[in-house]
Parts: structure tokens; sequence; C-alpha cells
């Protein structure tokens, strides 16, 4: 069972309470765009075997989107934040390297 | 069903009200006659009470025969801002869980965390019942109110009766 915080409510949410909106922070590619983004923006992603940086929405809950990061492997969270924003805070980027010290946040999706 | 009774409370009036809380919980707490209520909170004074839902929303519950006056005050002194209140009395209905094993019953329904540190007086808990979300919080000692879309009320109140009458659930923490 996956429990996510929401940082909007303080609520820790197990994930029967949320709905899931797959990866976050996708760069999006919209009319006027190529052929090959606009099939990248749609259908590929990264689906990592370790750190993984998701939407969620509390749907059960203040209804609100946020942002989780999680390592897929582990069930490790290590935290969440707003919708409000293009990528994760300082302090969950820290979190994460102590676990993986090479990793790195993921540029605009796909 | 003889550690709870579940029964459907009265009429009650309800005002959603839609805005940044920062900037509009103090006038609508100066009208409703309560404090304003911190995340996740509710605040109650006499038979009206002020939870908070999310961010930029709240629900105001009062007296139906006071709803109106409520209302138009709220209406008013919201003109000036970007925010809405808003009569949805009839969309939602209240349940009262009445008697010691209220936390057993919820227990059985709900995910949430009812340990008396996690959910004591005072707080609003938003979450799911079974299939459907709900809301939950304590008005007075050993009585639960619960709240949910009318439109799945029967299903809601089949599932607190069933959860009732299957009775205590292992040591109680209070
Ligand atoms: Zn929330």
């Amino acid at each position: 069972m996956l429990t996510l915080t929401c940082p909007y409510c303080g609520v820790a949410a197990c994930e029967t309470e949320l709905a899931p909106g797959g990866e976050a922070h996708l760069e999006r590619f919209g009319p006027g765009s190529s052929d090959a983004d606009f099939e990248a923006y749609l259908f590929l992603r990264q689906n990592p075997h370790g750190v993984h940086i998701e939407r969620w929405r509390h749907a059960m809950g203040c209804g609100k989107w946020f942002h989780a990061v999680r390592d897929t492997v582990t069930m490790e969270v290590f935290g969440t934040y707003p919708a409000q924003t293009y990528g994760p805070p300082e302090e969950i980027v820290a979190k994460v390297r102590e676990r993986h010290p090479d990793w790195q946040v993921p540029e605009g999706g796909a | 069903m003889s550690e709870v009774t579940v029964s459907e409370a009265g009429p009650r009036g309800m005002v959603t009200i839609r805005g940044d809380l920062g900037e509009i919980g103090r006038i609508v707490a100066g009208i409703a006659g309560t404090a304003v209520p911190a995340t996740g909170r509710v605040e109650s004074a006499g038979a009206r009470a002020f939870a908070w839902m999310s961010p930029d929303e709240a629900l105001l519950m009062l007296p139906p025969d006071e709803l109106a006056e409520v209302l138009g005050a709220l209406n008013a002194a919201l003109a000036e801002h970007h925010a809405l209140a808003v009569d949805v009395s009839d969309a939602r209905v209240i349940f009262r869980l009445n008697g010691p094993g209220w936390r057993d019953v919820l227990a059985r329904l709900t995910p949430a965390d009812l340990r008396p540190a996690a959910f004591g007086a005072g707080v609003f808990r938003r979450t799911r019942l079974a299939q459907v979300a709900a809301a939950f919080w304590l008005p007075e000692a050993q009585v639960a109110e619960l709240l949910c879309f009318r439109s799945v009320g029967d299903y809601v109140r089949d599932l607190l009766e069933n959860a009732a009458a299957a009775g205590p659930i292992g040591p109680r923490p209070d």
C-alpha cells in the first residue's frame, strides 16, 4: 500500500484515496508541433525502474493535484509537493540522492 | 447495534464557500460567528460549523431557518472579492453515529487514520467510505457526524448500519 501525504491537506492519504495521474512535468506539444514531438508527448513515458516523479490527485479528499517522488522498486516515498511548479524542490532532490547519488531530475518528460 | 446507533441528521443548511480562504476566511467566520478553521479542521459555535474542505473551499453548516439570512450577508460581504457562496443544502446528507463504538464503525469502512491522536475533536477528515467520498468529524463526545453526497445516501446508510450491527472490533484505543 502506497501512502502519500497531500501537500495541501497534510493528510497521509492511502493509494485508494488518490487518483494516479502518471508521469509528472511533461512538456506539452500541441498544435503546430512535429508529429514526433506530439507522439512522444502523448505516448512515450520513462517508466523507470527506480526514482519516478508522478502526478497524483487527492480525489477522496481536497481534490487537488500534487506531485510525488518515489522509488518504483522499493516503494520508498521521497516526498510530495504542490502542482504549481516545474520540478521537485531541492530538499526532495537531496533526499533522493542520499539513496541514488547520481540521480538527475529528468528533463521535459520523455 | 447496541454500541452505536446510526441515524440521518435532520435537514441542515449547507453553504459552499469558494475562494482564497486566507483572504475571505475571516469575513465568512465573522458572519458565521465561528473561528476560521485551520487546514483540515472544523470550527463550530452552537449549531453552526465552518469546515475546511480544500485550500479554496469551505463548507458552512447551519440550521435551515438561518440559511437565507446568512447567505444574503455572505453574498453582500463577498461581492468585492473573487469568491462564491452558494446554497448546496440539497447536495449532501449528514448521518450521525451515536455511541462509544463510532470509531469501530468508521474503521470498517475507511482507510483514514482513526487513532485519537490523528482523529479527534476539531478534525474534519475528508476521505473514502467504502466506494464513495465522505467526510466526518466529532461535533460532541461519542458522536460522529458523516457527510456524503445525497445521491449515495442510501448506499452509505446501508454501509453504516451494517458496520454498526457487527459490534466492536478488538481493543479500543479510547
Ligand atoms: Zn489533499
